[in-house]
C-alpha cells in the first residue's frame, strides 16, 4: 500500500494544527455582529460549527498541496514520469463516503435551527408590512389598526410575525442584527418571524433589487419594552390606507403547509 | 459591384442587416396601422418598432455574413457550392474574420471573442469598483450603476464563461478523441457568429432610452417586465446567446458519441472530453429554460401577456423556479468544463495517471444529476413553499460529494509524481485547487437554510460567486489559455509574463473577494452604489486589489499577442502529453489527420513503460501490449 510511505502522522498533525489555528482565529471574530434576536445566536452557532468543519477540510486541502509539492516536485533535468498509481478504492470510497457524512450531518443541524427559528409562539404579535418603491410602512394590530411609514416599532421580548405585501417588484425584509430575511412579493403574503431579544434602534434594509432607489430603501426600527411600544401605537394617527388593504385581501397567502391548506379547504 | 453584395461576407452582411432591420419596422408600422393604431409605439416596455428589427436584424446578419448558403441553397434545389474544403483552415488573419467551418479556426473565433467580452466586462467592473470605492455615489449615479452591474454579469456569463469553454473545447476536443473535425462544421459556424451578436446586443442596450437592462442578470419579474426598453436588448440577446450554447452542445454530444477514433472507448476518454460531454448534456436540456423564461418576460413586455403579472393571473415567483431551473445547472456549465481542464493539466504536469479516473468520470455525472434538483437553493427567503426547502438544501449539500471527489483525486494525482510548475497553467491549476475550495466552502454554508436567511443577496453571495467564477473558472480558462496556446498557435508564450499574471492574479482574486464575504456577513447588500460609511474602509481595500486584478490582466493580453506574433516556435508535445492533440504538429494540420488514429490505451498512462495512449498512422506496426487501467493499487 504506497500510503504506508506517506509520513501519515506528521500530515495529521499538520492538518490538526492548521485547523485548529484557523478555527481559534475565526472564531474569535464576530462576524455576523450584534445578536440581537432569539434566532441570531443560534444562526451564530450554527455558522461557528461550520467555521470549525470547514477550518478541517480547508486544512486538508492545504496540507496535502503543500506537501505534494515540497516531496514530489521534480528535480531540475528530470524528466521522467511519476509512478503510475491508478487509484486505491479504499481510499476513494473513504472520501466519499466521508464528506457525505459531513454535509448530512451540517444539513440534519440546519433543519433542526431553522424548526426552531420559525416555531411560532401562541403569544405572537402580527405586523404587516408593506413595502412599495422605495419605502417602507407598516400597520400593527388594535381597533383603528394603526399604521406607520418609514419607521417600525416593535416590543422586546416578544415573537412578531411580519405578514408582508409589496405593491409593486419585489423587495426584502432583513435587519442584519435579526438575522432574518424573506422578501416581499407582489400578489402573495410571505411571513418572516422574529423575537427581538434587545431594545434598541436598528435600520432595515431592503436586500432585493427594486430599482435605482435600492440602496436607499431604508427603514428605521426601534424596539422598545412593551408599555413603550403601546403607548407609541396610542399616539398613532393614521389608519392603513385603503389601497394597502385592498392588496392584503387579494394577496394569496404563502407557504401553507400541505395539511394546513387540505385543512382550510 | 453587385458581386460585392451577392458573395457572402461583411458587405452583404451589412446589407442583410439593414434590410432586414427596415423589414421589422416596415411589418410593425404596417401591422399597427392595419389595426388602426399608432405607427410608433413608445411605452418604456414595448417599443414594438425597436423589438421586432432586434430580432431580424441579427437573422439578416447572419444570413448575410453566410451561415444559412449552403443549407438555403441546398433546400431551395440549387446548385450547391462544390465540396471543396474552401471553408476550412485559415491562411491568413482575414479568414478568421469569414464563415469558416474548420473547427480549429471557429475555437479561435470563439476564443478572442469572448476574451475580447471579458475585458470589456473587466473594465465594467472596473468602473463599478471605482464606484464603491467610498460610501456615497461619486462616478455614476444609482440607476447607471444598476445598468453596469447587470452588464457585467451578464457579458461574463453569457458571452464570456460559457463560451470561452465551448471555444477551447472546439479546438482541443476533435484532436482529443481522433476526430478530422466537429459533427456538424456548418452549424458550428453558426453557434460562433450569434456570440458576437448576443454581446454586440447586451452592450447595444446602453444606446437604449432608459438605458441599460438594469435589473440583474438574473431580471427577476416584475422588475425586468416592467423595466425600460434595455430590458429587451437583454431578452433578445439571451436568446442568441442560448441557441449558440444549445447547437454547441448539441455539436459536442454528437461528436463524442459517434465520431471518436477507433479503439477509443468512453473509458478511454480523457477527462476533458467526459467533462464537455456531461456539460452538453446539462446545456441541451436546461438552456431553454433560460430562453423560455426570457421570451415570457419579453412577451410580458411587448404583447402584455400575463405570465409573471400580479393581480392578472400571473405568478410572480414561477419566473425564479423557471430561471433558476436552469440558472443553476449554468454554474455547472461554468465549471465542468475547467474540471476537465485541470485534470488535463495536472496529469500532464505531474507526470502522473489520474488518480481514480472513473470515479472522476462518474463524479461528473453525479453533478450533472443532481445540478437539476437544487435549483431553489437560490430562493430560501423568496417566500416559495417553505416545505421545499429542506430537500432542496440536502441535495444542495450532496453535491459537494461529487465535487469534493474531484478536488481529492487531483491531490492524490500530484503524490508520487514529479511535479513541473515551470509551466503557468500547473500554477493556475495548483491555485485553483485552493481557490475552488474556499468558493465550495462558502456554498455548503450558503446550502444551510438559516445561514443563507441571514446572508442572502449580501455581499457574501457576490464573495461566493467570484470565488467559484473567478477562483473557479476562470483560473481553469487560463490554465487552458496556457496549456493549449502552443498548440493553438504554434508559438511558445512568455513564462515570465506568465508567472507575474499569475501571482498578480491570485493576489488579486483573493485580495478582492475574501473581504467581501466579511461585509457580507456584517450587513452590506448586494447590487448598491451607496452603502454604510462602517464599510469603508474594506471596500476601499477592495476596490484597490480589484484595480490590480483588472491591470495584471493587461500583461496577459500583451504576452498573448506578442507571443503570437513573435514567440519561438512550439514543438508538437512541449509538455509531454500522452493525448491525441499532442500528437499531432502545433498547429495542426488543416485536417487534423491524414489518417485517423488508433486508440491502444487510457489517456494518462504516465510512468508505464511502453504504455501508448494512441498510434499514430505512418508509426510502427508493432503495438505495444497494453495493460488495462487498474484501479486500486
Amino acid at each position: 500500500m504506497f500510503t504506508n510511505r506517506l509520513p501519515i502522522a506528521k500530515l495529521a498533525g499538520a492538518v490538526v494544527a492548521l485547523a485548529a489555528v484557523i478555527s481559534a482565529v475565526m472564531l474569535s471574530i464576530n462576524w455576523d455582529g450584534a445578536e440581537d434576536s432569539t434566532a441570531a445566536p443560534k444562526i451564530d452557532n450554527l455558522l461557528n460549527i461550520m467555521i470549525v468543519l470547514s477550518s478541517i477540510v480547508f486544512a486538508i486541502v492545504v496540507v496535502a498541496l503543500a506537501y505534494a509539492l515540497i516531496a514530489f516536485r521534480a528535480k531540475p533535468g528530470d524528466e521522467s514520469d511519476g509512478e503510475p498509481i491508478h487509484g486505491n478504492t479504499r481510499l476513494e470510497i473513504a472520501w466519499t463516503l466521508i464528506p457525505t457524512i459531513i454535509v448530512l450531518f451540517s444539513g440534519g443541524w440546519s433543519w433542526k435551527v431553522l424548526n426552531e427559528i420559525e416555531e411560532t409562539d401562541p403569544n405572537h404579535m402580527t405586523v404587516s408590512v408593506f413595502s412599495q418603491q422605495y419605502a417602507w410602512s407598516f400597520g400593527y394590530p388594535g381597533k383603528e389598526y394603526a399604521y406607520s411609514q418609514g419607521v417600525l416599532h416593535v416590543p422586546v421580548n416578544r415573537q412578531i410575525v411580519f405578514k408582508m405585501h409589496s405593491q409593486d417588484v419585489i423587495h426584502s425584509f432583513w435587519v442584519p442584527q435579526w438575522r432574518i430575511k424573506k422578501d416581499n412579493v407582489p400578489g402573495i403574503t410571505t411571513t418572516a418571524v422574529v423575537t427581538p431579544t434587545k431594545t434598541g434602534t436598528y435600520q432595515l434594509i431592503c436586500t432585493e433589487l427594486c430599482g435605482f432607489g435600492h440602496a436607499s430603501m431604508r427603514a428605521k426600527v426601534i424596539v422598545q419594552s412593551q408599555s413603550a411600544f403601546d403607548k407609541w401605537v396610542e399616539g398613532l394617527k393614521e389608519k392603513v390606507p385603503p389601497d394597502l388593504m385592498v392588496s392584503v385581501k387579494q394577496d394569496t397567502e404563502t407557504n401553507p403547509e400541505p395539511l394546513e391548506r387540505a385543512v382550510a379547504e | 459591384m453587385v458581386a460585392t453584395f451577392t458573395r457572402p461576407g461583411w458587405y452583404r452582411a451589412a446589407l442583410c442587416t439593414v434590410l432586414a432591420a427596415a423589414f421589422g419596422v416596415g411589418l410593425v408600422v404596417l401591422l399597427r396601422s392595419i389595426s388602426g393604431l399608432p405607427a410608433f409605439q413608445s411605452e418604456q416596455t414595448g417599443y414594438p418598432q425597436v423589438v421586432v428589427p432586434l430580432i431580424l436584424a441579427p437573422l439578416g446578419f447572419l444570413l448575410g455574413i453566410g451561415c444559412f448558403d449552403y443549407w438555403l441553397r441546398w433546400g431551395v434545389g440549387a446548385r450547391t457550392i462544390p465540396e471543396d474544403h474552401s471553408s476550412h483552415g485559415a491562411y491568413s488573419w482575414k479568414d478568421y474574420f469569414k464563415v469558416n467551418t474548420d473547427h480549429k479556426v471557429i475555437g479561435v473565433q470563439y476564443v478572442v471573442t469572448s476574451f475580447v467580452f471579458f475585458l470589456i466586462g473587466g473594465l465594467i467592473a472596473m468602473l463599478i469598483r471605482a464606484e464603491l470605492a467610498q460610501p456615497g455615489t461619486q462616478i455614476v449615479g444609482a440607476g447607471t450603476f444598476n445598468g453596469l452591474f447587470s452588464t457585467h454579469a451578464v457579458l461574463m456569463i453569457f458571452v464570456f464563461i460559457i463560451p470561452m469553454f465551448a471555444g477551447m473545447a472546439n479546438y482541443v476536443l476533435p484532436l482529443m478523441i481522433g476526430a478530422p473535425d466537429m459533427a456538424f462544421p456548418r452549424l458550428n459556424a453558426l453557434s460562433y457568429w450569434m456570440l458576437p451578436l448576443a454581446g454586440i446586443m447586451f452592450l447595444a442596450s446602453f444606446l437604449a432610452p432608459g438605458g441599460a437592462f438594469d435589473a440583474g442578470w438574473t431580471g427577476y419579474a416584475p422588475l425586468s417586465t416592467g423595466a425600460p426598453l434595455g430590458q429587451s436588448f437583454f431578452n433578445i440577446g439571451v436568446q442568441f446567446a442560448g441557441f449558440s450554447s444549445i447547437f454547441t452542445a448539441l455539436n459536442f454530444l454528437v461528436t463524442i458519441i459517434t465520431m471518436r477514433a477507433p479503439g477509443m472507448t468512453f473509458w478511454r476518454m480523457p477527462l476533458l472530453v467526459w467533462a464537455n460531454l456531461s456539460t452538453s448534456l446539462l446545456v441541451v436540456a436546461a438552456t431553454p429554460f433560460i430562453s423560455g423564461a426570457q421570451f415570457m418576460v419579453l412577451l410580458d413586455r411587448v404583447l402584455h401577456t400575463n405570465f409573471f403579472q400580479f393581480g392578472a393571473g400571473g405568478d410572480v415567483i414561477s419566473y425564479q423556479h423557471i430561471f433558476w431551473f436552469y440558472s443553476h445547472p449554468a454554474v455547472y456549465i461554468m465549471i465542468l468544463p475547467g474540471f476537465g481542464i485541470i485534470s488535463e493539466v495536472i496529469s500532464v504536469h505531474a507526470r502522473k495517471p489520474i488518480f481514480g479516473y472513473r470515479l472522476m468520470a462518474l463524479a461528473l455525472i453525479g453533478i450533472v444529476v443532481l445540478s437539476y434538483s437544487v435549483w431553489a437553493h437560490h430562493m430560501f427567503v423568496a417566500g416559495m413553499f417553505s416545505w421545499l426547502r429542506v430537500p432542496m438544501m440536502l441535495t444542495t449539500l450532496l453535491i459537494a460529494v461529487p465535487t469534493g471527489i474531484k478536488i481529492f483525486s487531483w491531490l492524490g494525482t500530484l503524490y508520487f509524481g514529479k511535479i513541473h510548475t515551470k509551466s503557468t497553467a500547473m500554477l493556475f491549476a495548483l491555485a485553483m485547487i485552493v481557490t475552488f475550495t474556499i468558493g465550495g466552502i462558502s456554498g455548503v454554508m450558503l446550502g444551510m437554510v438559516p445561514f443563507d436567511i441571514h446572508v442572502s443577496d449580501t455581499y457574501f453571495i457576490v464573495a461566493h460567486i467570484h470565488f467559484v467564477l473567478f477562483g473557479g473558472s476562470v483560473f481553469t480558462i487560463f490554465a487552458g489559455l496556457y496549456h493549449w496556446f502552443p498548440k493553438m498557435t504554434g508559438r511558445m508564450y512568455d513564462e515570465r509574463l506568465g508567472r507575474i499574471h499569475f501571482w498578480g492574479t491570485l493576489i488579486g482574486t483573493w485580495g478582492t473577494f475574501i473581504p467581501m464575504h466579511w461585509v457580507g456577513m456584517d450587513g452590506m447588500p448586494r447590487r448598491v452604489a451607496d452603502y454604510a460609511a462602517q464599510f469603508g474602509n474594506w471596500n476601499l481595500m477592495i476596490s484597490c486589489f480589484a484595480f490590480l486584478l483588472g491591470a495584471v490582466q493587461l500583461i496577459f493580453v500583451y504576452n498573448m499577442i506578442v507571443s503570437w506574433r513573435f514567440g519561438p516556435k512550439a514543438p508538437a508535445n512541449p509538455w509531454g502529453g500522452k493525448s491525441i492533440e499532442w500528437l499531432v504538429s502545433s498547429p495542426p494540420p488543416v485536417f487534423n489527420f491524414d489518417e485517423i488514429p488508433r486508440v491502444v490505451g487510457g489517456p494518462y498512462e504516465y510512468g508505464i513503460p511502453g504504455a501508448r495512449h494512441a498510434i499514430m498512422p505512418g508509426e510502427g506496426a508493432e503495438i505495444p501490449v497494453t495493460r488495462e487501467t487498474v484501479v486500486g493499487s
